[in-house]
């Protein structure tokens, strides 16, 4: 096995798309679990939502010719209107979830967000809906990626940048990483202002118990649906921006890219502002290492390439727990926070 | 520190239940909450003083936290009126009735743990625009306000010592803290009731003393009190008036002095036949 390829795959992971993507939907989760103790459990739900909204609109736009209401659109203005479906989807999603669930106390919230999740999942991969969403088969890349493919302001070939080389507009290209970390880094100052504005503070009174929150005269039901919508709506954008260098494929959301975020928020460390993006970097790189280490190390006898997988997975299940355990403020969370457990 | 202050006002007021006060805060009327077939709460009338301290007592599981409840909107009446200032504060949200300008304290005390000192302080304010969420993203809208409100909260933390605790986690302070903490963080919006739900059950004696102190002042400060309290000693030595209260129903009123020799009172602290013998019936 080859160490400099390693070093240079790991290298990619850490500013690949997919772990902006991914940071962007901890940061959304961090709205909710870091600054409100809203128990989601259903956040690829979010994302997947996401996805739909914007594939879907651009695919029709794009069926028209470009025309919406009559409206010649430019591509600029077809990414605008795509996103802001996304956007309604999830404010949608968010309002019906937390409706009939934030009166309620917190575990309901998780019950009803991982069932709702799988419901739109299934409903997404559903055989009579094809026309709409491609069934089990998605949404392909070419159908929605053009008019944001279309806008990078790089050149359309392979562009090397030190020991890395990704392509210039299309797909996993440098055009993406540059936005979607833009759009990381947009989502983290968010958080920072609001969790340093009184509406932030009245949220972690709420996660720390509502009651008393209550009679200090605050409408609890109305900030914890904000904080849901407003998180729902960030992890829907970084379902977008996943779905930019991958494809609509409802499968890809189920339930395991629900907890694959819980485990970099908590492991990054949930309520802080960087805690979701260190947590994502540090995910996805050392999952890759490990698959590509396994691979390399463990003879096929012991363990069959088609293990391989499952077996990293278990590796992400047991070090979820250990972090929970032994360091459950996270790499970045202040202990002396979470020591006091006194609920 | 006895109980002199106001007392006048109760002057004229007859010891019976249900007794019409001068100038009542507060006036519940025909309030009744069932839990399945047990009556917690029947309260025919009743009405409290203003800028008076009115102890609420009574025996274990007399529905003393369940009126209290029913009062401050956490939970729901079956049947009743009360009204607060004379305006009707039935089926309202807690956080309607805390910004009305009732607001209560818990028997378990709620501090916000992990949330530092200044920081519950600070989320006991009212009139902070900043606590909505479009203004949060526009700090201009919200910092002078958020000065002012870091300048009473240090205030209020000095006066009950708890000033150099303020960037301590609430979680970090021992039981008798936490209840000032939570008695100082009600104040921060000048409610013009404060009702404490046994704000002395786990104080140390030490601290019980300085609670005392800071009850009786904010009557000085024109604040009327309601609570609710085991201990006598302290019902004795700071109300002016107390409401007794055994199996839902409200059973005697009267000064602190003379309602405890009520005979209803007795018998419903120590049962009706506490001074028969039973030694008789054994034979």
């Amino acid at each position: 096995m080859d160490f400099s390829d390693l070093l240079i795959d790991a290298g990619r992971e850490m500013f690949a798309p997919t772990t902006a993507a991914f940071a962007l939907a901890a940061i959304g989760l961090n709205f909710h679990f870091g600054m409100t103790g809203l128990l989601n459990m259903g956040h690829a739900g979010f994302m997947l939502l996401g996805m739909y909204g914007y594939a879907i609109t651009i695919r029709e736009i794009d069926a028209n010719d470009g025309m919406f209401l009559g409206i010649e659109m430019a591509a600029g203005a077809q990414i605008a209107l795509g996103v802001l479906v996304a956007i309604l989807v999830a404010i949608a999603f968010g309002l019906l979830l937390g409706w009939p669930t934030l009166k309620l106390r917190g575990d309901y919230l998780a019950i009803v967000t991982i069932a709702a999740a799988e419901m739109v999942r299934f409903v997404g991969r559903s055989q009579s809906l094809k026309s709409l969403t491609g069934a089990s088969t998605g949404i392909r890349g070419k159908d929605y990626k053009r008019p944001f493919e279309s806008l990078s302001p790089f050149p359309d070939r392979q562009i090397e940048l030190g020991p890395f080389t990704l392509h210039g507009s299309q797909s996993t290209s440098w055009w993406l990483v540059l936005v979607a970390w833009s759009a990381v880094f947009l989502a983290a100052l968010l958080f920072w202002r609001l969790a340093r504005s009184p509406w932030g503070r009245v949220l972690k009174g709420i996660r720390e118990d509502e009651d008393a929150v209550r009679s200090l005269g605050k409408n609890v039901y109305a900030y914890k649906m904000q904080a849901l919508v407003l998180g729902g709506v960030i992890g829907a954008l970084g379902g977008v921006l996943w779905s930019f260098g991958n494809s609509v494929a409802p499968d890809s959301m189920g339930r395991p890219t629900t907890f694959w975020i819980w485990t970099l928020l908590l492991l990054g460390g949930a309520a802080t502002v960087f805690g979701p993006i260190l947590g994502s970097i540090l995910f996805w790189t050392s999952l890759l290492v490990v698959r590509a280490l396994a691979n390399g190390l463990i003879p096929d006898t012991v363990l069959h390439p088609t293990e391989l997988e499952p077996f990293s997975l278990v590796l992400v299940g047991v070090t979820l727990m250990l972090l929970v355990i032994f360091r459950p403020q996270g790499i970045l969370g202040d202990r002396r926070e979470l020591a006091i457990n006194d609920r | 520190m006895t109980a002199n202050a106001s007392s006048d006002a109760f002057a004229d007021v007859p010891e019976i239940p249900g007794a019409p006060k001068k100038d009542p805060v507060i006036v519940a009327h025909g309030v009744k909450r069932v839990f399945g077939g047990l009556t917690a709460v029947d309260v025919e009338h009743l009405e409290v003083q203003r800028h008076a301290i009115t102890a609420l007592i009574g025996p274990n599981g007399a529905g003393k936290s369940t009126f209290f409840n029913l009062l401050t909107g956490f939970d729901r009446a079956n049947q009743g009126q009360w009204s607060f200032n004379g305006v009707s504060l039935q089926s309202h949200s807690p956080a309607r009735v805390a910004r009305a300008g009732m607001v209560r304290t818990f028997q378990l005390t709620k501090a916000l743990s992990r949330m530092r000192v200044m920081d519950n302080m600070m989320l006991g304010a009212t009139g902070q625009r900043g606590e909505n969420f479009f203004a949060a993203l526009v700090p201009p809208l919200w910092r002078s306000r958020e000065e002012e409100i870091i300048e009473k909260a240090e205030e209020l933390l000095k006066r009950f010592k708890l000033y150099e605790k303020r960037n301590d986690f609430a979680g970090e302070l021992s039981g008798g803290q936490r209840k000032l903490l939570e008695m100082a963080r009600a104040l921060m919006s000048d409610p013009e009731i404060v009702m404490l739900d046994e704000p002395m059950a786990g104080v140390n004696p030490a601290l019980t003393e300085s609670l005392l102190e800071h009850i009786v002042q904010l009557r000085e400060d024109g604040v009327t009190i309601l609570f609710v309290e085991h201990d006598m000693h302290m019902v004795r030595r700071i109300s002016d008036w107390v409401v007794v209260m055994a199996e839902g129903r409200i059973i005697a009123e009267g000064p602190p002095e003379t309602v405890m020799q009520n005979p209803a009172v007795q018998d419903a602290y120590l049962g009706a036949h506490h001074d028969t013998d039973l030694s008789e019936d054994l034979l």
